[in-house]
């Protein structure tokens, strides 16, 4: 894997990513594109530029952890995963098949790189923090980032990390929230606001930042931001669009968990391939 | 005609509601698949959608119960069973008169994989005293089960399924709470199923020639009907639960508590998911690799003889 911090690089990955996402969820007849689509741009940048780990030694003891507490979002880290070399690409073609490690919902078990089972909306914030703490007490200088939804940050649990991360000074915790505005029954705003959310968690007493989760640039400044040593987790309020990079599925409540027919595949790929 | 059991519910909770106004359903952020949503539409005064808060939606139920409703909670049966200890007191040491509705129960979720399929939720349920638990295996059941909860004073919880399931019966009356429905005699041998089970039971009783099963649909898992069960422990040789849930603490403990209490003379075999995790796959796969399809029941019965 060829790490880079090049804005145009990362974009030609995500969009490369993208096009697996699309071409996964067609071949296995279902799943989540919507929050996918949302949550790529991000998750490239991470590890294809932020993030210090190794595909080939995904048990390096140092590596930065990477949480996707939206499990359901799942085929965009596959997709990562399988461009960065860590799986292979062909094994994509069994994600939601039975007696696949590609589950519909990630399983450390049988895919450790993966790092936590996750699906049961809520938990990753926590499970990150534990991770966080023990390598703080290893005196590791690895980080962990956690990936969670907008609608999943409804879940109560969420919140109690929220409180218990400052008290813990853990400097080295990054949460990132996919606002995308969407979940099943409708728009966050509607089933649960959560507005005002980024004085929510600074309440909280986070670090805290908003970026527009689609632009690179603003993904990589303020990743680099949360480097900078401190004792105050990071929050990162991510402003994102369901369903992004395909015209028919942006913003479309819809395409949460619906996976694209032959021809909706055909037009979505091209309108990829274009971008 | 084929429906899924959440869409029956969907649509007879609609119909407890036209005529109890003290009906009232909450949801977590799942009502386009639970069904709920067929409530919500037409009565959206009664309707409390609380986002993907589950813990926050059964305790409101607990409270609403408390003012004087019926209140109606839905989601995945894995989403609700694993808030226990919240239903544990707000609901079940409260006697609080809570409808728990879980759906995508078992390994017939599918693709979605473990994480989104109730296989445990009756084991953790059922110790909690007073709590009447159904199972109903197609539409006019469920559409039974449903009036009999909105009527029930006492919390019920309906497991039920994502994938549709054949019509059984020709009327509702077919379901009698407690009492476990006889779909045909036999002899020797009593297949017992529940919910989706009961058609793989069925299928395989076709497949096995010369043999003469009982096949029960035991729609009440709680209270379990221990005279039936009797009965057939002390006429069959064989005794073969089928449900799409963990062998451990589901129907096959619940009937083979009874019998070895029972002194009965009959033996159990249990099928379901033993003691493993599920995983993601086309249901109809799921079933032929963990043993529930009826081809497998039928090698399973046929085993015995
Ligand atoms: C505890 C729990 N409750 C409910 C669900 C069902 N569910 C899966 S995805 C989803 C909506 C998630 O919305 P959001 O977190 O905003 O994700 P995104 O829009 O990024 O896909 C729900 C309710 C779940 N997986 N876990």
């Amino acid at each position: 894997m060829k790490k880079t911090d090049s804005p145009d690089e990362l974009r030609s990955l995500a969009r490369q990513c993208r096009i697996d996402i699309i071409e996964m969820l067609s071949r296995a007849g279902s799943g989540h594109p919507g929050g996918s689509l949302s949550a790529i741009d991000i998750i490239t940048t991470l590890f294809f530029s932020k993030m210090n780990w190794d595909p080939k030694n995904p048990a390096w003891d140092d590596r930065d952890r990477f949480i996707l507490s939206k499990g359901h979002g799942v085929p965009a880290l596959y997709a990562v995963l399988a461009e960065a070399g860590a799986i292979a690409k062909e094994e994509l073609n069994t994600l939601r098949r039975i007696n696949s490690r590609i589950q519909g919902h990630p399983d450390r078990a049988a895919l450790p790189v993966v790092e936590a089972s996750t699906g049961s909306l809520g938990q990753g914030l926590s499970i990150a923090q534990g991770i966080a703490l023990g390598l703080k007490l290893k005196k590791s200088p690895a980080r962990v980032y956690c990936m969670m939804g907008d609608g999943e940050i409804q879940e109560g649990q969420v919140w109690e990390t929220i409180m218990s991360g400052p008290k813990f000074k853990l400097g080295n915790l990054v949460a990132i929230v996919d606002c995308n505005n969407g979940q099943i029954d409708g728009h966050v705003t509607e089933v649960m606001d959560l507005a005002p959310l980024a004085d929510k968690w600074r309440a909280f007493r986070w670090h805290v930042q908003e970026v527009n989760g689609h632009s690179i640039e603003e993904i990589l400044i303020a990743l680099d931001k949360t480097a900078t040593p401190t004792d105050q987790p990071h929050a990162i309020i991510a402003r994102t669009v369901k369903g992004k990079g395909v015209s028919f599925m942006e913003n479309n409540i819809g395409w949460h968990g619906m996976a694209p027919n032959p021809e909706e595949t055909a037009r979505a790929l091209e309108e990829l391939r274009q971008r | 005609m084929n429906k899924a059991t959440r869409d029956s519910f969907g649509e007879a909770v609609k119909m407890v509601g036209s005529t109890d106004p003290k009906v009232v359903v909450l949801d977590a952020d799942l009502s386009v698949s639970t069904k709920s949503i067929l409530f919500a539409k037409e009565f959206p005064d009664r309707f409390f959608q609380m986002g993907i808060a589950e813990q926050n939606m059964i305790g409101t139920a607990a409270g609403l119960a408390f003012a004087g409703y019926t209140p109606f909670l839905c989601s995945f049966g894995c989403f609700l069973a694993g808030r226990y200890e919240t239903i544990r007191v707000s609901v079940g040491y409260s006697r609080a008169n809570v409808k728990m509705v879980g759906t995508h129960s078992g390994l017939g979720t599918g693709e979605d994989g473990y994480t989104q399929m109730g296989l445990e939720d009756v084991t953790v349920l059922s110790a909690l005293p007073g709590l009447t638990i159904l199972q109903p295996s197609d539409h006019l059941s469920t559409v039974a089960a449903v009036r009999f909860a909105a009527s029930h004073v006492g919390p019920v919880y309906l497991r039920l399924t994502r994938q549709k399931l054949p019509a059984l019966y020709q009327s509702e009356h077919s379901f009698q709470m407690g009492r476990a429905t006889i779909l045909k005699e036999g002899r020797d041998i009593a297949l017992i199923g529940t919910g989706s089970m009961v058609h793989e039971m069925l299928a395989a009783s076709q497949l096995l020639q010369g043999v003469n099963p009982w096949i029960i649909d035991m729609h009440t898992l709680k209270p379990i009907d221990r005279s039936l069960i009797k009965s057939l422990g002390n006429s069959c040789k064989w005794i073969v639960t089928a449900e799409d849930h963990s062998t451990i603490g589901g129907l096959g403990t619940a009937v083979g508590t009874a019998l070895a209490e029972m002194g009965a003379s009959a033996k159990l075999i249990r099928i379901g998911v033993e003691d493993r995790f599920g995983e993601s796959g086309p249901a109809s796969e799921l079933y032929e690799k963990y043993g529930l399809s009826a081809k497998r029941v039928a090698e399973r019965v046929r085993s015995l003889l």
